[in-house]
């Protein structure tokens, strides 16, 4: 095993309840890392040509959790969940920061494959003595705050009775998912930490179809061994000191976004997208940290970046409202998205999607364009059940709720953002797709592309991206990206911790001793990663299989000029995202329709996707 | 009473980096290992992290403890030293200390006991250069308030919880 992996695998079958433990040789660990890279490369193994007819929500879906060979080591713990996403129907590398990544490591484990559905509910608990799988019927309809409390009893009193007796243990990582995985909800999250999610691509709902309520990881080991240890204590130390010199990124988060990002860059949701600038001040990140923030440092295993800001309401209608921040996202989304401009209702909606384990973008996405439709008078008071008003906070939490348990039209809902369109299109015989904000059915991150004021700016950040509206791995220009989001994926880090990208490389030479530089994995790893996905993504199926060029689009409201703000009437430059596209395209490799040469294939040593890419090439 | 160092520890201020975990086995292990460290962060809720370490009780219940005589009070810094030698595992320490803070080493089951770095703590180092300062290094007089920062961190968590979340903490911790 190569250095800065902890050695091993977990595969675990809820049909068979089996589990074992498994190796990846190490030219497959060189070659794509762990995490996003790894997933998709496993997904392609197993599944191969049989993608396009495999249901992400049917038991022969692969759940992946991965770490990479840097997490823990260098700043900002994360984990990779990934699998056929039920949003995409390709794969969307989703991570989110958690102890649960090092205590994994810590228990020797790289990751864990998870296939089958289990009969009931179950959970998984890994030590270092290996998996149980536990009943779960007791934490199933729970919400995220419940759960947590509840694991968290049983299984530190389950340690404390393990022999020898060696004191207290601390609380072991978690990730789980609510109400919303449960029920199957498409765009669902893998939650942990209360309010942190693995949240694009829905694989809280392929957790829910597995019957799997939450994986469960305590470790005491160290952290794995690596090629050059003195090397990586000094670099642990200069990593640290550049993301400390970062001071206002850290004393404000993301939660001053808010105000900010709508007022100044104007590309903040406004109204399901309607507007994305707005002048309230009452929505300023100090009202946040003002009233709000009762730790105004909050942080993640390894993290000096600290850009969580713990919230909670103390007082009046919503007390004991727990949530961060909210981060930018979710400010945005349950907030100006709604017409709403109070810190405290944004709190609240963004304390009721964590615990009903609904995805913070997408979730309030769909609700955002079913009040749009409400206000065009597409669906009335009598579909929806109450009306449906901007600014109402009644209406969204209900809405919210409804969606998690597939209730009235939550149901048609909880298919996402694009799904429910369709549906909602075809019932009303009117077109519902051009109010859906989402690319390739994910749905867009809180930074419009028309002010091209924000880090969104080069116009086909979501239509080319292999994750379509995930705002945290956009596409630039084919190699930015790739030694960026595409890189701190399969690393499997935080890229809210990032230093300059030659220390982040030679950090992971310095833990694996594997020959990679910014130039190699740019040339090579990395579109060897997103040529995959770009692939399975195109493949899709089994309901919807996107068609290049057509779906390698923005949202139709992009083109919209913006109405209002000071970069009014300016809009995405239609002209612009065909060159940029096509440059893109040309960069990777991939012919005019962004299908992977034969060439290509054979270079990046992907040749036997050539059977499968031959179909979409005709 | 004599004076001696000690490490203040602000519950309110810990952001969970556990990076005092990673400094601390550093300087003890050689690398990075968070359970082996002798300071170890408890979070029974998230939002709730609670720096655990030896609090340096007047009365050292943990050395009187030792049928073995393994423990010893270090003169300089007055932290507890294990003699490893003579350890032999069997808790009682851990037992004998109101906050439960030893703990047995996950490599050999040794007892483990913060001592101090010898007068330069490196978990208190990092907790400032980031800019924290959950952790303190301070001087001052023996006291008996000491040993009431010896409590097991469930318990301290549960406090906490009440003056971070107001009254929605008591439904967090049971």
């Amino acid at each position: 095993m190569p250095r800065g992996y902890a050695g091993k695998y977990l595969e675990v079958d809820l049909a068979k309840e089996k589990t074992t433990d498994i190796n990846v040789p190490e030219s497959v660990l060189q070659e794509y890392l762990g995490g996003r890279g790894l997933g998709v490369k496993i997904l392609w193994d197993r599944i191969g040509e049989r993608w396009s007819t495999i249901d992400p929500l049917g038991p022969e879906n692969i759940l992946l959790v991965l770490t990479g060979p840097m997490t823990g080591i260098y700043p900002g713990g994360r984990v990779c969940v990934t699998g056929k996403s039920p949003v995409s129907n390709g794969v969307v590398g989703s991570t989110a920061s958690t102890e649960f990544a090092h205590e994994l490591r810590t228990a020797g484990y790289d990751g864990i494959a998870i296939t089958g559905r289990a009969i009931k509910p179950v959970y998984l608990f890994i030590t270092e003595e290996g998996c149980q799988i536990n009943d779960a019927s007791h934490l199933w309809g729970k919400m995220g705050e419940e759960t947590i409390k509840i694991l968290n009893k049983e299984i530190t009193i389950a340690l404390l009775g393990r022999k020898p007796n060696v004191g207290l243990w601390k609380e072991p990582g978690i990730m789980y998912i609510g109400p919303a995985g449960e029920n199957m909800v498409r765009n669902a999250a893998v939650m942990t930490k209360l309010c942190h999610a693995c949240g694009y691509g829905g694989y809280g709902s392929v957790m829910g179809s597995k019957n799997l309520k939450a994986i469960v990881a305590k470790g005491r080991g160290p952290l794995p061994e690596v090629y050059a240890p003195e090397a990586v204590k000094l670099l642990w130390k200069s990593a640290h000191e550049y993301l400390i010199s970062r001071d206002s990124f850290r004393r404000q988060g993301t939660g001053y976004g808010g105000f900010d990002t709508g007022n100044t860059m104007s590309s903040e949701p406004v109204r399901n997208w309607q507007e994305e600038w707005h002048d309230k001040k009452s929505f300023g990140g100090p009202m946040f940290e003002t009233q709000f923030w009762v730790k105004k440092y909050w942080a993640d295993f390894n993290c000096t970046t600290s850009c969580m800001k713990l919230a909670c309401i103390n007082s009046g209608r919503w007390k004991g409202d727990i949530t961060d921040n909210p981060d930018y996202e979710l400010e945005a989304y349950c907030g100006t998205n709604f017409d709403i401009y109070d810190p405290a209702v944004s709190i609240h909606l963004s304390a009721l999607i964590d615990n009903l384990g609904h995805t913070g973008i997408g979730a309030p996405n769909a609700i955002g364009f079913a009040a749009e439709l409400y206000q065009r008078g597409i669906l009335s008071e009598e579909d929806i059940g109450f009306p449906l008003k901007w600014g109402d906070v009644e209406g969204f939490e209900k809405l919210a709720k409804m969606i998690a348990y597939r209730q009235g039209i939550g149901d048609i809902l909880a298919e996402g953002t694009y799904r429910a369109a369709k549906k909602i299109s075809e019932m009303k015989g009117v077109d519902c797709l051009k109010y859906a904000i989402h690319v390739k059915g994910i749905e867009v991150g809180a930074h419009g592309t028309r002010s091209d004021a924000d880090f969104i700016a080069h116009n086909i950040s979501y239509a080319v991206s292999v994750q379509g509206g995930d705002h945290t791995s956009v596409a630039s220009d084919g190699y930015n990206e790739l030694s960026g989001s595409v890189f701190t994926d399969s690393a499997v880090v935080c890229n809210f911790c990032p230093t300059p990208q030659n220390l982040m490389f030679d950090y992971l030479k310095a833990i694996t001793g594997f020959p990679i530089t910014i130039e190699s994995w740019r040339r090579t790893n990395g579109p060897r990663i997103v040529t995959l996905q770009r692939t399975l993504l195109l493949l899709g199926g089994p309901d919807i299989i996107w068609e290049p060029l057509k779906d390698d689009e923005n949202p139709q409201r992009f083109y919209e000029p913006l109405p209002s703000g000071p970069y009014k009437d300016k809009t995405t430059d239609k002209d612009l995202v065909r060159k940029r596209r096509a440059a893109y395209f040309e960069t990777l490799g991939w012919d005019e329709r962004g299908i992977p040469t034969t060439e290509t294939l054979t270079k990046l040593n992907l040749a036997d996707l050539e059977h499968s890419v031959k179909r979409l090439r005709s | 009473m004599s004076s001696s160092i000690w490490i203040v520890r602000d519950y309110e201020k810990c952001t969970g980096c556990r990076r005092c975990e990673l400094a601390c086995s550093m300087a003890h292990e050689n690398w990075m290992w968070p359970e082996a460290s002798r300071i170890r962060v408890f979070m029974p809720f998230p939002g709730l992290e609670v720096p655990h370490l030896c609090a340096q009780c007047d009365n050292y219940p943990c050395v009187t403890s030792c049928p073995f005589k393994a423990l010893s009070i270090d003169k300089n810094t007055t932290a507890v030293v294990v003699d490893r030698e003579k350890c032999t595992s069997c808790g009682l320490c851990i037992k004998a200390c109101p906050g439960t803070v030893p703990f047995l080493h996950p490599r050999d089951n040794k007892a483990t006991i913060c001592d101090l770095c010898g007068g330069n703590p490196e978990c208190v180092k990092v907790c400032r250069e980031a800019d924290y300062n959950a952790l303190r290094l301070v001087h001052e007089r023996m006291n008996t308030n000491r040993k009431l920062f010896a409590r097991n961190p469930i318990d301290v968590a549960r406090y906490l919880a009440s003056k971070i979340f107001g009254e929605k903490g008591k439904e967090l911790i049971d």
